[in-house]
């Protein structure tokens, strides 16, 4: 009974949807980004590492150069470097994606936690920083419902929405979204017909680390004001299983992630609700389930979505 | 050898394409060795060979997708440098290869234009403007096709239709086709060459390479014979024949037909009841067939690849679960056994995908001869291999067929196509089966191997081994089989002997009517 | 004979390339200038060998500590050779070690020649169900082994957290469970002041001896290898794909499970939250750098264990341990993209002909 009652008041509280929001944001981005490496044929795991680097370098560019914008930026050029290493090691050495992508996330994981006490001065986590301002909606009226609910967002929240909407728009509507299914199909047959397989690839995956330091960056300099190592937590594969849910759609890896969002929300909201009063050490077991519902979409649904033909198998010129 | 004149270079430009003292030398093999190539404008040119010839490999240079190590390309008399398919397409050359080059999901108009989209601001990709301009070239050629179809909803005839509109999309004058007929029927065939011939009205050159000498004589002007990257032969058709084109392609007396005595079929060893089997999309592929195999004879399933034959043969060797139905092998039934149960019972499976299905490529020749026994007496014993046994059997192995090199601790990748096919061919054939499940035995193979599995196939019908033989290759099936089935759309259209249909008949079978109807058109 | 020599080849250079990036690195948050840079760098390679090598108790530390990664490393090689890559052998590695835990603090009443192997048996199979699950899932959905192992990682991250917090406490609020039972603690082999190392060590060499005979001299070794290269080819040649792939997923799992399990009963006698801490990961460069072969994967933990070991020595120097993280990550993308290395050699060959 009292479970009735605390989902009543979860979904009842405006919080709820805030957080909901606030969770699927970096997955979207993320996601968006495996939408994009894969479409054009080349799995990339390592998105977990390009977020854990993008939230590292959003925290150092605003700690070194003053500004949670500069921040932003050096978050996205180290993201899209470290795609950038995949890309070179899977495109032009045909290297085992899988195992190269997995090798970032730890490279990624060993610099940022390597790099926190030479910069920072402390090992482990970050001090606080400022973080990237709100959009305050203050005409909603400060005590409405509405407001509580989307009216502080960070902005990267609302840039994650437009980016699915221009990702649609590019792949479906634009002649380089053509040649990115084409080649993410079959790469050979748009090689003879002079399409560079090698440049769309390219583009695919560094537009990966493009959007998935985004999605990092707001874990720390959008949403925390911090970097604790390790902080992704997992979110890199959560955004795959979406991206695989969502059958490799922008529209469908979004409304994915928002599901998982509404997972972690509901999460979050019935860990600390007071009818329930979770003990301390029963937590970690609600922490559980948005591995378990992860689990059960790649269990369940990876038959029945349809990934890209080409997908994950290195492309060779022949003579 | 060559009674064709060699022109003079001054009248090269008469010539839409020249090739000259062509060399291409891939790892282990000289593939082109100075070849000469000379192609009339608006001739269509034949350019026959066996497997590995090389004269897909010279046609893969002159569209770009291989460079020559050294040699000249000259079209319409003029010298080009041909880095890519780009080159080409600007030199006015279109290629359709064997293996079509079309994107599944993406639609008749997109797979056309893609490369050359027409777009607008922001690269916006102007679909309508591209189905239009694709309608236009598709009435001008007479090719109907249904632009806004996506490409892995068509049958095999429409894909290549579309890849010939692709290469007149991008203003092809010169248009090579690899292989074009081997998988169509006798009808659309006749289909392709009308077209061709069309084509050739409308002032384009064609190039066409096969292995079919019926096709050369029915439609090309000029042939030239290749053999072992050299040319052997260049002559106008007009002035050849079959025999005269197969002897320039193996350099000696080819036998067309296999020699084989008349046998007389024992007990029935497989009976097929009501058998249906679904694809890999869930559709019905074999849509309820039975029939009988006996011992001591070859029957055989001719028809257009994708007619179920596949799905057929993979339930039967307990690859793929039967939908409903029944089989009977000795009596007993096998409908939904493993494959393991089903070789243990004497049923061996030659699989028409050798390197997919039938040997594991980084496994040496020692290994690949012991899968399928690899857990049993005499390779095993007690969970442990015993390797001087595998050794041994492979050994023996490689002398009986003619494996080579004769080395069996070599790795199966090291070995040419024709003796992976002979090394997967003699381990289903040391198994001693009661029945064999062949599906295309021969393909991609030269002549001297298809001669050596053809008479083999006949020793083992000889004695008493019952054979269930799948093949395109309507030679092969004549020449090897005592009955024959007609497959098409999963159903079998009739069931014949090979001395009593002709060519033309049996492909209208392919194409889909009945033996019935077939016969009644005779009277 | 190329083959075998690229094969060692390929390891040795990714780790010299990766020590030499290590190196950049360490130079570049050294302070002061070049010279003072590279004296930094000196201090701390001596540092760590010093931590790995430098005197008995480093040695015994280093062996110690090859004992979880010799098994995990099978644990991922074995995987990787029926084509499956299990980067859950920290997950199994945990569920694995809190279950024989589990089990041994019960124990008491057990004499130690049954209580032992009762055990081991038990950890092994806990791991071998917790990879069980991954397998049985790629077998019959198809589903990305990465992905499911991985979140079984998190999932087992979790349930041991609460574990040791909760119900499996030992009473004193450490997150921590009670110690083992004596009859369950494994016998020690050698034992100097504070450092001791049990059998543990040898009965890890003991499985890379049956992982070796059973992928080289067994029909089961022989069927995993073959689903591991060509999955059509082997249902084709009768093998029961679905059947090797959980399997391979269960024996993989055990290793993993025994490696935890040898941590508890050897070494901590107990169950800490901590207890694997990265080694499950660990097995994969170790599997990488070993080519997959039980001896080479011997050899490759020795080297990791130095690295680990020695790595809490450069910290006193002021190198953070993070280091061996990015030292192995290198080495894994190297080996993953051998071409690399295959072409950068090649260049060198070219050079040197030239000459």
């Amino acid at each position: 009974m009292s479970w009735l009652v605390a989902l009543w008041e979860t979904f009842t509280n405006p919080v709820f949807y805030k957080l909901t929001l606030s969770a699927a944001t970096p997955l979207i981005f993320a996601a968006l980004g495996g939408v994009f490496s894969e479409r054009t044929g080349v799995t990339n795991i390592a998105l977990e590492g390009i977020m854990l680097m993008g939230a590292f370098m959003g925290v150092a560019g605003t700690f070194l150069f003053g500004s949670p914008w500069i921040g932003l930026l050096l978050a996205i050029v180290c993201g899209m470097g470290l795609a950038l290493l995949h890309a070179w090691a899977s495109i032009n050495f045909c290297a085992d994606q899988i195992v190269s992508a997995t090798a970032l996330i730890l490279l990624a994981q060993g610099l940022t936690g390597f790099l926190l006490e030479p910069i920072f001065g402390q090992p482990g986590s970050t001090p606080i920083f400022p973080k990237i301002p709100e959009v305050k909606l203050t005409f909603l009226g400060t005590d409405s419902f509405l407001y509580r609910m989307i009216g502080s967002l960070s902005p990267l929240v609302y840039i994650a929405f437009l980016l699915v909407i221009v990702s649609w728009f590019l792949i479906y509507k634009t002649r380089l979204g053509l040649r990115m299914r084409a080649v993410g199909e079959n790469p050979e047959a748009a090689d003879t017909l002079g399409v560079n397989v090698f440049r769309i690839r390219y583009f695919g995956v560094i537009m990966s680390g493009f959007f998935a330091a985004l999605g990092g960056a707001y874990l720390s300099i959008g949403e925390l004001g911090q970097f604790t190592e390790n902080m992704t937590g997992g979110k890199g594969f959560i955004a795959l299983a979406a991206m695989i849910l969502g059958n490799w759609k922008p529209a469908g890896a979004m409304w994915a992630c928002l599901l998982f969002g509404v997972a972690q929300a509901l999460n979050q909201q019935l860990q600390s609700n007071p009818t329930l009063a979770i003990s301390s050490t029963t937590k970690p077991l609600f922490n559980l389930l948005p591995f378990v519902i992860t689990l059960i979409v790649v269990g369940g649904f990876v038959g029945r979505t349809r990934a890209p033909a080409a997908d994950g198998v290195p492309y060779e010129k022949k003579g | 050898m060559l009674p064709f004149q060699i022109p003079e270079p001054s009248a090269y430009s008469r010539y839409a394409v020249v090739m000259k003292k062509i060399r291409k030398q891939f790892p282990k093999v000289l593939a082109n060795d100075d070849v000469d190539l000379y192609v009339e404008r608006g001739e269509i040119h034949a350019i026959v060979g066996e497997n590995g010839a090389g004269k897909s490999t010279l046609m893969n240079q002159l569209y770009g997708l291989y460079s020559p190590d050294s040699g000249e390309i000259l079209v319409g008399g003029e010298e080009v440098v041909i880095h890519g398919p780009k080159d080409a397409i600007n030199a006015g050359i279109g290629m359709v290869h064997q293996h079509f080059m079309l994107v599944g999901p993406l639609t008749v108009a997109e797979n056309i234009v893609l490369g050359n989209e027409p777009v607008g601001a922001m690269d916006v990709f102007r679909y309508q403007k591209a189905r239009q301009e694709v309608q236009k070239i598709s009435q001008a050629y007479g090719l109907t096709v249904d632009v806004d179809a996506r490409i892995e909803d068509l049958p095999v005839g429409s894909q290549q239709r579309v890849e010939i509109l692709k290469t007149l999309y991008r203003g092809a004058e010169i248009l090579i086709l690899d292989e074009p007929t081997a998988v169509l029927t006798p009808q659309e065939t006749e289909d392709l060459f009308r077209v061709l011939k069309n084509l050739q009205k409308n002032g384009k050159t064609v190039i066409f390479i096969t292995h079919k000498l019926n096709e050369v004589m029915a439609v090309s002007n000029n042939v030239t014979v290749m053999r072992l990257g050299k040319v052997t032969g260049r002559i106008p058709t007009s002035e050849t024949s079959p025999r005269k084109l197969a002897n320039m392609m193996v350099g000696r007396e080819v036998l067309l037909r296999v020699e084989k005595s008349p046998h007389k079929p024992g007990s029935e060893i497989l009976r097929v009841d009501s058998l249906k089997v679904k694809d890999n999309r869930g559709l019905m592929a074999v849509e309820g067939v039975s029939f009988t195999l006996h011992e001591g004879e070859i029957l055989g399933i001719a028809g257009v690849a994708g007619n179920g034959q596949t799905e057929l043969i993979e339930s039967l060797a307990g690859l793929r679960k039967a939908d409903s139905g029944s089989v009977f092998f000795e009596g007993a039934d096998i409908t939904q056994k493993a494959p393991r149960d089903i070789r243990e019972l004497g049923i061996s499976h030659i699989a028409e995908d050798r390197f997919k299905y039938a040997m594991v490529r980084e496994f040496s020749v020692a290994f690949n001869m012991a899968l399928g026994r690899h857990y049993k007496h005499p390779f095993a014993k007690s969970g442990f291999l015993r390797e001087e046994e595998i050794y041994q059997n492979a050994k023996k192995l490689v002398e009986e067929f003619d494996v080579r090199p004769r080395e069996i601790h070599i790795l199966a990748s090291n070995l040419s196509g024709g003796n992976q096919q002979k090394m997967v061919v003699a381990r289903e054939f040391a198994y001693h089966p009661k029945c064999m499940l062949v599906a295309q035995p021969t393909r991609g193979l030269d002549i001297g191997a298809i001669e050596f599995i053809h008479k083999t196939l006949i020793h083992f019908r000889d004695s008493n081994v019952g054979i269930l033989l799948v093949s395109m290759e309507l030679e092969e099936i004549f020449s090897l089989c005592d009955r024959i089935l007609v497959m098409y759309e999963g159903s079998f259209m009739g069931e014949v002997k090979p001395d009593e249909i002709s060519l033309e008949e049996i492909g209208l079978m392919m194409a889909g009517q009945t033996w019935e109807q077939v016969e009644g058109e005779r009277a | 004979m190329k083959t075998n020599l690229r094969r060692v080849l390929i390891p040795i250079v990714s780790v010299f390339i990766s020590l030499l990036v290590a190196s950049v690195i360490i130079l570049w948050i050294g302070e002061g200038g070049f010279g003072e840079r590279f004296v930094f760098l000196g201090d701390a390679y001596r540092a760590m060998l010093k931590g790995a090598f430098g005197d008995t108790a480093a040695w015994m530390d280093t062996i110690i500590k090859m004992t979880p990664l010799i098994l995990t490393g099978l644990a991922v090689g074995f995987g990787f050779r029926a084509g499956v890559f299990n980067i859950g052998a920290e997950g199994q590695m945990a569920m694995g070690a809190l279950t024989a835990t589990l089990f041994a603090v019960n124990a008491s009443s057990f004499p130690a020649f049954i209580a032992i192997p009762l055990t081991v048996i038990v950890g092994m199979l806990a791991g071998s169900v917790w990879a069980g699950i991954a397998g049985f899932l790629k077998a019959k959905t198809g589903a990305h082994e990465v992905i499911t192992t991985i979140m079984l990682n998190w999932i087992a991250y979790n349930i041991t957290n609460w574990a040791v917090s909760g119900p499996f406490n030992d009473g004193l609020n450490n997150p921590r469970s009670p110690e083992i039972a004596e009859a369950t603690k494994l016998p020690n082999i050698l034992s100097s002041q504070a450092t001791f190392m049990s059998y543990g060590i040898l009965i890890a060499i003991a499985a890379a001896v049956v992982i070796y005979v059973i992928l080289y001299k067994t029909s089961m070794g022989y069927e995993i290898k073959s689903v591991g290269f060509n999955p059509y080819a082997s249902e084709y040649g009768g093998i029961n794909v679905s059947k090797n792939i959980i399997l391979t997923m269960a024996i993989s799992g055990a290793l993993a499970g025994l490696a935890g399990t040898l941590e508890s009963m050897g070494l901590y006698y107990r169950f800490y939250g901590t207890l694997t801490s990265g080694k499950g990961f660990d097995g994969i460069s170790i599997a990488l750098i070993g080519q997959n072969n039980p001896f080479g994967i011997i050899f490759a933990s020795l080297l990791i264990s130095g690295l680990r070991t020695g790595s809490n020595q450069m910290q006193y120097v002021g190198v953070p341990k993070h280091i061996v993280t990015i030292i192995q990550s290198i080495i894994i993308f190297l080996v993953a993209a051998e071409r690399i290395i295959t072409s950068l050699l090649r260049l060198d060959k070219r050079k040197g002909g030239a000459a």
